[in-house]
C-alpha cells in the first residue's frame, strides 16, 4: 500500500508530466477558439432538448448564444492550462481532476459547434450514452475483479457472449427472465471458473487461455444460435426487463429522467459499482484480494490462500461478466444474434486501463466510451461531415494514448498475469 | 525446488562467478537457445525417432482429443439422437455413432475429396470432372495459405516473446494496401504489378505491426492490449474506406473495385479450382522465416529477446530494436495473408473478409510450437478442417462455427499439455524437454 501511495505521489508531481497536461489545456482552448468559435456567425444560437424522447417537457430547452459559449469555454481551458504551466506544480493532485473538467470542456463545445443552428436532445444523448455504458461498465468491473487479484482476464469479451446466448434461449426456454438472467450469470461464472482451473491450476499461459474461452464461446454461441435459435424463433424470445420509473426521483428535471428511469441493469450498474470499490478499498476481503494482485508470495506468506482468493475472484469476474451479456438479450435487444457484443468486451477492457483498474475510474471510462458511441449515430443526424467510424475508433485510441504513458501511466496490478507458484 | 539439488546448484553458480559475467550469460544463452532447437544437442542415447515421437505425442494427442470433444458435442446437440435415446439406450447409441460418421466422413471428403469420386473422374478422363473431383483438396489448400502467413506471423513474435494479438486487424490492414494497388494503378505487366501489390500489403501489415513494437520498446505499452485495441482501429478503418474513398463506384455493397488482372495471383487450374501461387509464396515464407530465425544474427539476437531479454540486453544486444523489428515482421507476414485472400481468392476487398484468421492463427502457432515446419503442418490441418467444415454443414447440417470449437479446445490442449498428460497417462516431461515458446504476459 505504502509504495502504491509512494509512487502515485512521485508520478503526480512529474515536472514534464504537469507541463504535458499544461500544453494539453491550452491546446483544448486553442481547438475550440480556433476551430469551433471562428467559424461560426455571431447570431447563432444552439439549442439544447432538456428532457428525453417520450417524456413531457419539464424544463425548457436550453437556449445558448454559440460563439459567446464557445469563447467562454475557451477562454476557461486557456486559464486552466495557463495556471497549470505558470505555477510551480501545476494543479498537484487536481490535475487529473482538470483534466477531466477539461475534457468536458472540450466535448460541450464540440456539441454546441457541432448543434449551432440547430437543436439538440441533450438529455436524449446522456440517456443513451448511460445506456450504452451498461455493459462497458459492468465489462470493465469483471477485469477488475480478475486482474486485481493477477489474474490477466481478456475472455471478457467471450464470457459475455456466452451469457447473451444462455440468458436468451434458458429466458425464453423458461418463459422467465429471471431465471434466464440467473442462467446467464453462471454460464460467465462456469467459464471464468475455467479460466481459473487453466491459468491458476495448471499455470497456463493467461492471454491462450482468455484466447481459448473467446473462441470456444463465439463458436459455441453462434453454433446454437445457426442450429437452433434461427429455425426455431420461439427459442430466441426471451423479452426484455422493462424500464423501471423511480418514483419521486425521476421527476427532478433534466437529470431525474436520465437517472431513475432505466430498466434494473442500471440501477444494478451502479449497485455493483458501489460495493465494489467498497469492497475492494475499504474491507479485509478487498486488502487481501488486492494482495494477491499485488505480491502474492508476501499474501502467502502472511496466511492469505492465494490460489482460493485468484478462483473466487475469476469466478465472481465470470458471473460479472455473464451478467453483462444477459444484459445485451435480456435488457437491451431482446433477442440473440451471432457474435452481437461485436468488441464490447474489449472495449471493457479498454475501459478498465482507461480507467485505471479502480471500479470508478472504469464508469467514467465506460461513459466516455459509451458517449462516442452513442454520439456517432447522432452525427449524420447533426449532418456532419466526420465519419462516424472515427468516433468509434476514439475509445481504441484514447487507451492507446493511456497506455503509451503521455498523460500519466496507469497502476496496473504488480503481479498482472504472473502465475503463482508455491514453493515446495 | 528440492533441498538435495541445492548445494550442487551453489557451487555450480560460484564457480561461474569466477569467470567473466558477461561471457557466462552468452554461453548460459547459447545453450539455451541451442537446446530448444529440435535435437541438435539433446540426449544422444535416445534416438531420433524416439524423441519426434515423444515431441509429436502432446500435438497429435490433443487434436485426437479435440475431435472427440467435439464430436460428443455435435450428437449431444442432435435431435435425433435424443429421440432415438428415448427408444432404447442402445438405438442412442446407434444413432450417436451415425451422426458421428455423417459428419466426420464430410468433414473428411470435404478436406481432401471423395475418393469413390476421384476414382470414377479419372477412369472416365473428363477434364472438368477430375478438377471437381479434386476440388475440395485444392480448395483445402486455399484455406491454409492464410492460415501459414498468420501462423507465422504469430509465431515469430512468439519466438521474440512477443504476443502478437493483433494479426487479424495486420490481416485487414495488409488487405486494403494490396486492394488500392492491385485496383488503383494500371498499366503494369504482371510480373511488376503482382509482386508490387502483393508487397504493398506487407508494408501495410508491417505498418501495423511496427506501432506496438515502437509503442513496447518506446513506453513499455504491453503489445497485447494495444494489438487488441488496433485490431478494431483496423475494422473501423476498413468500414469508413469501404464505405466511402474506396467503395466500387455504383455498387449498393460495401465492397472495393475489383483488382486488375495484371495484380492476381497466378491460378494453376481451370475453374473451379482456385489453387494459387499464394501457397508457394507461403511456404518460401516459411523457409524465409526458418532461415531468419535459425540461420542469421538477428534471428538468434530475436530468439535470445525472447528468451530473455535482460541477459540479452546484458549480452549487449540491442533490444528495443529488435523488438520492433519482431512486431515489424510479424506485421508483415500477417499483412501477406491478407494480401494473399485479396489478389489470389476474392480480387477485391468486402467487409470481414477475413472471419477469424488472425485468432486462429495464435492457436496453429502454438500446435506448431512457433517452428515454422510445425506452422505449415498446422496450417495444413487447419485449413483442411475449416474447408471439410463447409461440406459438413451442407451435408450432414452442422454449422460451420463447430470449427471454433474445434480449435479452442485443441488450443486449450495444446498450451495445457498436463491435462493431456493425465487423460492419457503419458510420462511426465524430462528436464529440458518441455519448452513451448509462447510469450507471456508480464514474467520477465
Amino acid at each position: 500500500m505504502t509504495t502504491t501511495a509512494l509512487r502515485r505521489e512521485l508520478e503526480i508531481i512529474s515536472p514534464t508530466r504537469q507541463i504535458v497536461m499544461g500544453v494539453l489545456f491550452l491546446a483544448a482552448g486553442f481547438v475550440i477558439w480556433f476551430y469551433f468559435s471562428r467559424s461560426l456567425e455571431p447570431e447563432t444560437v444552439t439549442k439544447f432538448g432538456m428532457t428525453p424522447g417520450g417524456y413531457k417537457a419539464t424544463i425548457s430547452d436550453l437556449i445558448l448564444p454559440s460563439q459567446q459559449t464557445l469563447n467562454v469555454l475557451a477562454a476557461l481551458c486557456g486559464f486552466i492550462g495557463a495556471v497549470q504551466v505558470m505555477r510551480k506544480g501545476g494543479f498537484r493532485k487536481r490535475t487529473n481532476g482538470m483534466l477531466g473538467l477539461v475534457s468536458g470542456f472540450l466535448i460541450f463545445a464540440f456539441l454546441i459547434w457541432a448543434a449551432a443552428g440547430r437543436s439538440l436532445n441533450l438529455a436524449g444523448l446522456l440517456n443513451t450514452t448511460l445506456s450504452k455504458a451498461v455493459p462497458l461498465t459492468l465489462g470493465a468491473m469483471s477485469g477488475i475483479l480478475c486482474e486485481r487479484a493477477g489474474v490477466v482476464n481478456i475472455a471478457i469479451e467471450g464470457m459475455m457472449l456466452m451469457g447473451a446466448m444462455i440468458g436468451a434461449l434458458v429466458g425464453s426456454i423458461t418463459g422467465n427472465l429471471w431465471i434466464g438472467l440467473l442462467s446467464a450469470v453462471l454460464s460467465g461464472g462456469l467459464l471464468g471458473w475455467v479460466h481459473g482451473v487453466l491459468s491458476i491450476k495448471y499455470r497456463t499461459n493467461q492471454i491462450i487461455s482468455g484466447t481459448a474461452i473467446n473462441i470456444f464461446a463465439t463458436g459455441l454461441t453462434s453454433y446454437v444460435s445457426a442450429k437452433f435459435m434461427q429455425t426455431h424463433q420461439e427459442l430466441n424470445n426471451p423479452g426484455i426487463f422493462r424500464g423501471w420509473e423511480i418514483p419521486g426521483l425521476s421527476q427532478i428535471p433534466f437529470l431525474g429522467p436520465i437517472l431513475f428511469n432505466n430498466n434494473m441493469f442500471v440501477y444494478a450498474m451502479f449497485l455493483f459499482l458501489i460495493a465494489l470499490q467498497f469492497g475492494l478499498f475499504y474491507t479485509r476481503w478487498g486488502l487481501r484480494h488486492r494482495a494477491v494482485g499485488e505480491h502474492p508470495r508476501a499474501a502467502d506468506t502472511l496466511g492469505i490462500n492465494v490460489f482460493r482468493t485468484r478462483y473466487i475472484a475469476v469466478i465472481l469476474g465470470g458471473l460479472m461478466a455473464g451478467f453483462a451479456g444477459g444484459y445485451f438479450t435480456l435488457g437491451s435487444v431482446g433477442r440473440f444474434d451471432e457474435v452481437m457484443t461485436a468488441g464490447r468486451g474489449f472495449i471493457s477492457l479498454a475501459a478498465m486501463i482507461f480507467g485505471n483498474w479502480l471500479p470508478f475510474g472504469a464508469f467514467g471510462a465506460g461513459l466516455l466510451f459509451g458517449f462516442a458511441d452513442s454520439l456517432a449515430s447522432k452525427l449524420a443526424i447533426l449532418g456532419l461531415r466526420i465519419p462516424s467510424q472515427f468516433l468509434l475508433m476514439a475509445p481504441y485510441l484514447a487507451t492507446m494514448v493511456v497506455l503509451a504513458g503521455v498523460i500519466g501511466r496507469g497502476q496496473m496490478p504488480a503481479a498482472d498475469g504472473v502465475p503463482y507458484e508455491k514453493e515446495g | 525446488m528440492n533441498k538435495e539439488t541445492q548445494p550442487p546448484a551453489e557451487e555450480a553458480s560460484k564457480s561461474n562467478k569466477k569467470k567473466n559475467p558477461a561471457q557466462v550469460f552468452q554461453e548460459e544463452l547459447v545453450n539455451e537457445i541451442t537446446g530448444n532447437q529440435n535435437g541438435e544437442k539433446g540426449d544422444a542415447s535416445r534416438s531420433f525417432g524416439r524423441r519426434l515421437a515423444r515431441s509429436l505425442a502432446v500435438p497429435i494427442l490433443a487434436i485426437i482429443t479435440g475431435l472427440i470433444i467435439g464430436g460428443l458435442f455435435i450428437v449431444l446437440t442432435s435431435a435425433e439422437f435424443y429421440a432415438a435415446w428415448t427408444q432404447s439406450p442402445l438405438e442412442g447409441l446407434r444413432a450417436g455413432w451415425n451422426i458421428l460418421t455423417t459428419a466426420y466422413s464430410a468433414l473428411f471428403t470435404g478436406a481432401i475429396g471423395d475418393p469413390a469420386r476421384i476414382g470414377a473422374a479419372l477412369s472416365s478422363g473428363n477434364a472438368e470432372d477430375v478438377r471437381k473431383a479434386f476440388y475440395p483438396f485444392f480448395e483445402s489448400l486455399v484455406a491454409a495459405t492464410p492460415y501459414i502467413f498468420g501462423g507465422l506471423a504469430v509465431a515469430l513474435g512468439f519466438r521474440a516473446g512477443l504476443f502478437n494479438i493483433g494479426a487479424e486487424g495486420q490481416i485487414f490492414i495488409g488487405a486494403i494496401f494490396a486492394a488500392y494497388v492491385g485496383y488503383s494503378v494500371t498499366g503494369l505487366p504482371t510480373f511488376l504489378h503482382m509482386p508490387l501489390a502483393f508487397l504493398a500489403g506487407a508494408l501495410g501489415g508491417g505498418l501495423w505491426g511496427f506501432i506496438p513494437g515502437w509503442l513496447k520498446a518506446r513506453t513499455g505499452a504491453h503489445e497485447v492490449i494495444n494489438t487488441i485495441m488496433l485490431n478494431y482501429i483496423a475494422f473501423r478503418l476498413s468500414d469508413w474506406l469501404l464505405t466511402g474513398p474506396m467503395k466500387r463506384p455504383g455498387s449498393a455493397n460495401p465492397v472495393s473495385p475489383t483488382i486488375e488482372d495484371s495484380a492476381k495471383l497466378f491460378r494453376f487450374f481451370g475453374d473451379p479450382i482456385r489453387f494459387h501461387l499464394g501457397f508457394f509464396v507461403a511456404l518460401l515464407m516459411a523457409w524465409l522465416v526458418w532461415w531468419f530465425l535459425f540461420k542469421t544474427r538477428w534471428g538468434f539476437d530475436l530468439r535470445a529477446v525472447g528468451l530473455n531479454p535482460h541477459a540479452a540486453r546484458y549480452a549487449g544486444m540491442m533490444v528495443s530494436f529488435t523488438m520492433i523489428l519482431a512486431m515489424s515482421l510479424s506485421g508483415a507476414l500477417a499483412g501477406m495473408a491478407g494480401a494473399n485472400e485479396v489478389l489470389g481468392v476474392n480480387h477485391n476487398l468486402a467487409m470481414a473478409f477475413s472471419s477469424g484468421y488472425g485468432f486462429d492463427s495464435i492457436a496453429l502457432a502454438l500446435l506448431g510450437n512457433s517452428h515454422p515446419v510445425g506452422v505449415v503442418l498446422s496450417a495444413l490441418l487447419f485449413g483442411a478442417l475449416r474447408n471439410g467444415a463447409t461440406n459438413m454443414q451442407l451435408k450432414a447440417n452442422i454449422p460451420i462455427d463447430i470449427i471454433s470449437i474445434f480449435q479452442a479446445l485443441i488450443l486449450v490442449f495444446i498450451a495445457t499439455p498436463a491435462i493431456i498428460r493425465t487423460l492419457y497417462r503419458l510420462k511426465p516431461p524430462e528436464e529440458g524437454e518441455e519448452g513451448l515458446v509462447v510469450a507471456s504476459w508480464g514474467g520477465n
